[in-house]
């Protein structure tokens, strides 16, 4: 079975990457790259009491998530999901091992329940009315890679369209300095198996021994990929954005990496 | 594999090798003699300091286990709850062996977890330096607190180096890993996978579930009229997946089919009717290709809080009516939250081997007002095929179809 899909929406942000439309323009070269924080939307998808108390994590994936259907011109609603991030909300997780680490543990149970690495796709399936499946899984530093393997093999194997997320937020410290993820980047894929008007590229990926291609074009955003697991994804979004017909090879589990062949759709 | 709606049955896979260790016991025959015999391993709440009016299924005896010494940076309690299920019921030599016949690359591993080894960091940070905060250098978060350190452990203590991944996604995780391996297996990518859930027990758990007030102070009753809560286990639970192959015995334990659905509804609270625990276990059965009438036991994902089990009767009833026969074997295990639908789906294959279904224990009186046929006792009952429920925060539901070969 072969492994592929469309591209058919885009999602992105992180440091210095603001959306799709601003974020090819760099990949393509037109614009500079000037990393600076990564700046979150408030979740507009979410009611105010829940958006006020939204932690990083969820808001990076509603914008992303947002911006990918959007472009795709497809109904969340419909699409089954998977969400790939080497670990859950970074912030909730610091405050919560301060509060058990307590003489008297005491535990807010919003924190708690925040603290599910399963948190983001919740509020995501319940902003929405998204009731299919949705899988939430992470390999570390793998994590992109392997969303888009669970992902690719959903859609070749049910020939459904598919709501890809790779995410990932930095811990505060002192967890921080055991898992030195610099700032929060999302990027969002809408994966079609057939050819729409909104379809950007096809897509076929096969595992390689090959070694995986370090980011050429700028050293800054090489610099990001080997930073934040997600980020691993940015050679693909380089090669989409350029609109070219060309493999990338893509940082996935040691002994193996990701060969993405990459076709334009225009 | 597929939603309610759509239709294509998917390849059966063989359990080529199952195994768990829980606080009933290690290994098959002593998790079966426990079910066989209604013994439950709950206990009043003694894990490290903790002071909480709860109960607690502990696995014994972790102590004393210990990773290889090449991998001593994996070591915690949850890499060692994996390292005592892979010594159990020759689960090690049967993965070597696969690993042997499709190659490393061709097996992955595919566990579900939902705290890993956090517990390690919750210990560290009652340690931080008192001037800088830091945390202990000896914490290895990438090891052991990060969802996919046992997956990673696992890799290397079997040499394997397929695709592989941590599936969190809470309750749910351990049922939802039979889905990945089955999409990769299916797609060609690997041709068998070491899956299932572990989960220890930690902090996290044992308080935040009691802050949402949903931990008993008395060993879980699941489906009782009085039932008022979890209790908290841990478990390790791993199968070995693999193609069916030419020929089979027919005792067997096959997984034909696989329902996934999300709630859409509340992130702590299951929809009250059930209807995404129901869209879950159509879409198993359409997976499979079978009506719901084939199916001759159901284990409840029953985990005794007011709310699941109302909805998850709900659920079943509307889709099998009152008469197929149900249990929640938490009552025995406890909650074993990411590590319960994989510990769950080892306990249907018990079943189906045995021909017995494990009637729930604790449970005194069943709730009037939930109209599914729960079972208090065990049954010698012809077993062909059986559906096991896994539901979680985050409303994440999964539900697993397993049956005998012949």
């Amino acid at each position: 079975m072969r492994l592929a899909a469309h591209v058919s929406g885009i999602g992105l942000l992180g440091p210095g990457l603001e959306g799709w439309p601003q974020a090819r323009a760099i990949l393509v070269g037109e614009s500079a790259y000037e990393p600076r924080p990564t700046v979150l939307p408030a979740p507009s998808l979410l009611p105010p009491a829940e958006r006020r108390r939204s932690g990083r994590v969820v808001k990076l994936v509603l914008a992303i998530a947002e911006e990918a259907t959007t472009s795709a011109g497809v109904e969340a609603q419909q699409l089954p999901s998977v969400f790939a991030s080497s670990g859950a909300d970074g912030y909730n997780c610091h405050e919560l091992c301060e509060s058990l680490a307590a003489t008297v543990p005491e535990v807010s149970p919003t924190r708690f329940t925040n603290s599910v690495h399963n948190a983001p796709a919740g509020y995501w399936s319940i902003a929405t009315r998204a009731e299919r499946e949705s899988t939430v899984l992470g390999a570390f530093d793998a994590s992109f890679g392997a969303g888009l393997l669970e992902a690719l093999a959903q859609v070749a194997l049910e020939r459904t369209p598919l709501l890809l997320l790779a995410y990932d937020t930095e811990y505060p410290e002192p967890l921080r300095s055991k898992r030195p993820i610099p700032d929060a980047f999302g990027v969002a894929l809408v994966l079609t198996p057939e050819r729409s008007a909104s379809s950007l590229a096809h897509i076929e990926v096969a595992l390689t021994a090959a070694a995986f291609e370090p980011f050429t074009e700028s050293g800054t955003l090489e610099q990001l990929r080997g930073a934040i697991p997600a980020a691993r994804s940015l050679p693909l979004l380089a090669a989409l954005a350029q609109r070219a017909a060309r493999a990338v090879r893509i940082e996935y589990l040691a002994p193996q990496n990701l060969e993405v062949r990459i076709s334009p759709c225009h | 594999m597929r939603n309610a709606e759509a239709a294509s049955v998917m390849s059966p896979l063989l359990l080529r090798a199952s195994t768990a260790v829980s606080c009933i016991g290690r290994g098959r025959a002593e998790t079966q003699r426990a079910l066989a015999e209604r013994r439950s391993g709950l206990k009043p709440c003694d894990f490290q300091s903790i002071e909480l009016m709860t109960c607690i299924g502990e696995v014994a005896g972790l102590d004393s286990v210990r990773a290889p010494p090449a991998l001593a940076r994996f070591d915690c309690r949850n890499s060692r709850l994996a390292e005592l299920a892979l010594a159990q019921d020759g689960l090690l030599e049967s993965v070597r062996e696969a690993a042997g016949r499709y190659g490393p690359l061709r097996v992955g591993v595919f566990i579900g977890t939902s705290t890993s080894g956090i517990l390690e960091t919750e210990q560290a940070y009652r340690y931080r330096d008192p001037r800088s905060g830091a945390l202990p250098p000896d914490l290895d978060y990438a090891g052991t607190h990060n969802s996919f350190a046992t997956v990673e452990y696992l890799r290397r203590r079997l040499a394997l180096a397929g695709p592989a991944a941590a599936v969190s996604g809470a309750c749910a995780s351990s049922a939802k890993v039979f889905a990945s391996a089955h999409r990769l297996i299916a797609a060609g990518l690997i041709d068998a996978a070491l899956v299932g859930g572990v989960d220890s027990l930690c902090r996290t758990t044992l308080y935040g579930f009691n802050s949402l007030q949903l931990c008993s102070r008395t060993p879980c009753r699941p489906f009782d009229r009085l039932r008022d809560g979890i209790s908290i286990g841990e478990a390790a639970a791993l199968a070995l997946l693999e193609r069916v192959p030419d020929s089979l015995d027919a005792d067997e334990v096959l997984l034909l089919g696989v329902g996934e659905s999300s709630d859409a509804y509340h992130m702590s609270a299951p929809q009250p009717e059930g209807r995404g625990a129901r869209r879950a276990m159509e879409g198993a059965l359409a997976a499979a290709g079978l009506a719901p009438e084939a199916i001759d036991y159901i284990n409840l994902h029953g985990t005794a809080t007011l709310s699941n089990d109302r909805a998850e009767s709900q659920a079943v009833t509307s889709l099998f009516g009152p008469t197929t026969p149900c249990s929640s074997t938490k009552g025995a295990t406890g909650h074993t939250l990411g590590a319960a639908g994989a510990l769950e789906a080892l306990i249907c294959a018990l079943a189906l081997e045995e021909q017995l279904i494990p009637g729930g224990v604790h449970t005194q009186e069943v709730d009037a007002t939930l109209t599914a046929h729960y079972l208090k006792e065990n049954r010698r009952a012809p077993l062909g095929k059986v559906l096991s429920n896994s539901f979680g925060f985050g409303g994440m539901n999964c539900s697993l179809v397993l049956g005998r070969a012949g």
